[in-house]
């Protein structure tokens, strides 16, 4: 519940939100299995000060990031819980149907070419996200400007498309420094 | 005279200028698309800056860093949704008055205020740059890691009322910057035997899946809204800005929150604004009409906001310490281009410093001409349906991760960023304190080893006057925030007992 009159500003975020807890609990579970294997992946070097040892700063910030998140997790048990953390952790499971886009565009390039991949990765995401019609034609011209914008003209390190190898010799190197 | 004509010399390039404008308008077009942003564009454009001169990467990234908070405005004022988020107070008042059939107006005042802003703040760092050239090589280790570690405390407190969630990230980040070979010992940290561990996190790579790749998720996770557009009259130029002079003291005393907010690393925009519109408030005679439509809280919240960018610029170049996550970015520029920002840059590259301050400055006339004539076409760019925003951003953020190495682990790296940045998005965490953790970490532990090797007694560490001093304000603002939380606690119980006496009643 906030305190503010309406016409006040209220910039900063109140209340508590669904999956903070799961969120903060996640994360203290990952910085505390990171803690528990300090002695092993960090060094201590003998007659050094603590400020020169490697193992400080990495055990200073995973203490934080535990210290921190176990007092967080008591600051927001004490107010009002709003319901759908599971809900909300389905949706952070969902996004990563989209990094499986990303990915499987990544690894298209070298295959099939910047061009290409760019084009229908712009047109089969637009799709996927509900558009239909000249919206497509929008994409997948958008995918073209940013291949001559990016790699035609601005010669961006981007690699060639493995199916430029079977162009013909003259295109062959078009292909593979301009697209 | 000299130091100037060398400056203008540096600058005076078709190459740094066409640089300067593209990024200039580039900066105001992102800025006025709700959900890209700076640190979006700044983060997909980095990466491709490598291949240019520094002063034309650094000019091009300057020109958004400064520009977007203009654009921000627009659909701030239009359509109730900040362009950036520190341009959220302007909708308090901008909607509003575009809902009396005062859109032109309230534009005209967010950016007349907003140049004055940055003029005012840009004044302000030229005169500052004869001290800071002489206070900067008064910095040695310890301060520098006071400064930084001053900067860290300040980021999370800021953060009212997410103080130890952004404490909680502020680690994350210190943490991410120690794995892989450290560089003093050459021992392994936290690379579990993997090769690609070992030469650490690219910060690029989590800046890009930080900003970039997490907005394309929220984009995508999210609904397309229509949106209907106002009408906006024209207006000649000259009477645009004469509406400023009505309410120049609210603009002057903005500027003025905006530069020392901006000066202080960890404060920037979002508190300088507050505390503008805040002051703007109590003094107005017309305080009920704030929230309603009242001219003198756009001007407040765009002059505070539009002073930080070269304001915050101060503890950038002079000490090398980022205030927030922009600043942070063009550090990682300053050092891709091989310009290491700190007391030897303001004394051996004046020149180059003043001819980045000349940059701000024409930046600044850039954009605020380009917005009176362009308005009409600029709020075009508001209409592009969000999903597809979120296929752009996609698509040019592969462009930044994917030229630096073309590494399949680079994508990965800052797909899994992506998605904890998404994470963070949904829960309305920050991830400036990650991006500030992973830089100034690195400050601290390579200036505290140093520190430590001339320090004998506890008491060295600060015996030095600019280290005292810092070592004061990390104190008193520890001390001021265990104030404000037993404070809060107070209130709350008091609060919880009344309740409780009203329902016993």
């Amino acid at each position: 519940m906030s305190d503010h009159a309406p016409d006040e500003p209220h910039v900063f975020p109140e209340g508590r939100k669904p999956g903070e807890m799961l969120f903060s609990m996640l994360l203290l579970l990952l910085a505390g299995a990171l803690l528990a294997a300090l002695p092993w992946q960090t060094t201590w070097l003998n007659g050094k000060g603590l400020a020169a040892q490697p193992r400080f700063w990495p055990a200073l910030s995973l203490g934080g990031v535990v210290v921190f998140a176990i007092l967080h997790k008591l600051s927001r048990n004490q107010l009002d819980r709003t319901p759908g953390r599971w809900l909300e952790g389905l949706t952070w499971i969902r996004s990563l149907e989209f990094i499986g886009w990303y990915m499987l565009y990544v690894a298209a390039i070298p295959v099939i070419g910047y061009l290409l991949a760019t084009v229908i990765f712009c047109t089969l995401l637009a799709l996927r996200v509900g558009y239909r019609g000249k919206t497509l034609l929008w994409a997948a011209l958008f995918g073209l400007v940013v291949v001559l914008f990016f790699k035609t003209a601005m010669n961006v390190k981007i690699p060639g498309g493995a199916i430029y190898e079977y162009a013909p010799e003259g295109l062959r190197y078009i292909l593979l420094r301009y697209f | 005279m000299e130091l100037l004509s060398s400056s203008i010399e540096i600058i005076a390039r078709w190459d740094v200028l066409l640089a300067l404008f593209i990024g200039s308008i580039g900066g105001v077009i992102v800025g006025g698309m709700p959900g890209v942003g700076a640190a979006v564009a700044i983060a997909i454009v980095l990466p491709t800056t490598f291949s240019l001169e520094p002063i034309v990467g650094l000019t091009l990234l300057l020109g958004i860093y400064g520009s977007s908070m203009f654009g921000g405005a627009i659909p701030a004022i239009l359509v109730n949704t900040p362009g950036t988020p520190v341009n959220a107070l302007t909708t308090y008042d901008g909607y509003p008055m575009t809902k009396r059939g005062e859109a032109r107006r309230a534009l005209s005042l967010a950016y007349s205020a907003s140049f004055f802003g940055a003029l005012f703040s840009i004044c302000a760092l030229m005169l500052l740059a004869p001290v800071l050239a002489k206070i900067a090589p008064m910095f040695g280790a310890r301060e520098i890691f006071l400064a930084a570690l001053l900067g860290i405390l300040l980021v999370v407190i800021t953060h009212r009322g997410q103080v130890l969630a952004a404490a909680m990230l502020a680690c994350v980040g210190i943490f991410l910057q120690t794995i892989g070979i450290e560089s003093t010992a050459y021992t392994q940290r936290y690379t579990f035997g993997m090769g690609w561990l070992q030469s650490g996190i690219d910060l690029i790579v989590v800046v890009l899946g930080l900003f970039a790749v997490s907005q394309a998720l929220i984009l995508f996770m999210d609904k397309d809204s229509k949106i209907t557009l106002p009408e906006v009259e024209k207006v000649g130029f000259i009477d645009q800005m004469k509406d400023l002079w009505i309410y120049r003291r609210i603009a002057a005393v903005g500027s003025s929150f905006g530069v020392f907010c901006g000066m202080i690393p960890g404060v920037g925009e979002f508190m300088s604004q507050f505390m503008s519109y805040s002051y703007a408030q109590r003094t107005s005679k017309t305080p009920e009409m704030f929230g309603k439509g009242n001219p003198e809280g756009i001007v407040a919240s765009e002059a505070a906001n539009n002073s930080v960018p070269a304001a915050a610029m101060i503890p950038l170049l002079a000490l090398g310490i980022p205030g927030e996550e922009l600043t942070a970015m063009m550090l990682a520029v300053f050092y891709v281009h091989n310009v290491i920002p700190g007391p030897q840059l303001f004394a051996g590259q004046m020149d180059f410093v003043l001819a980045l301050y000349l940059c701000l400055l024409l930046l600044n006339v850039i954009v605020v001409v380009f917005l009176f004539f362009s308005t009409s076409t600029l709020m075009k760019a508001m209409t592009i349906p969000n999903r597809f925003l979120g296929v752009m951003i996609l698509t040019f953020s592969l462009i930044g991760v994917y030229s630096l190495r073309n590494s399949l682990t680079d994508v990965a790296i800052a797909s899994g960023f992506g998605v904890f940045g998404f994470i963070l998005k949904r829960l309305d965490y920050p991830t400036s304190p990650i991006i500030l953790g992973i830089v100034l970490g690195k400050l601290m532990e390579d200036k505290l080893r140093t520190a430590m090797a001339r320090v004998r007694e506890p008491w060295d560490f600060i015996d030095r006057p600019i280290a005292f001093i810092l070592f004061s304000m990390i104190v008193i603002a520890l001390l001021l925030q265990a104030w404000t939380v037993w404070k809060d606690r107070k209130a709350a119980k008091s609060k919880t007992s009344d309740t409780r006496e009203t329902q016993d009643a």
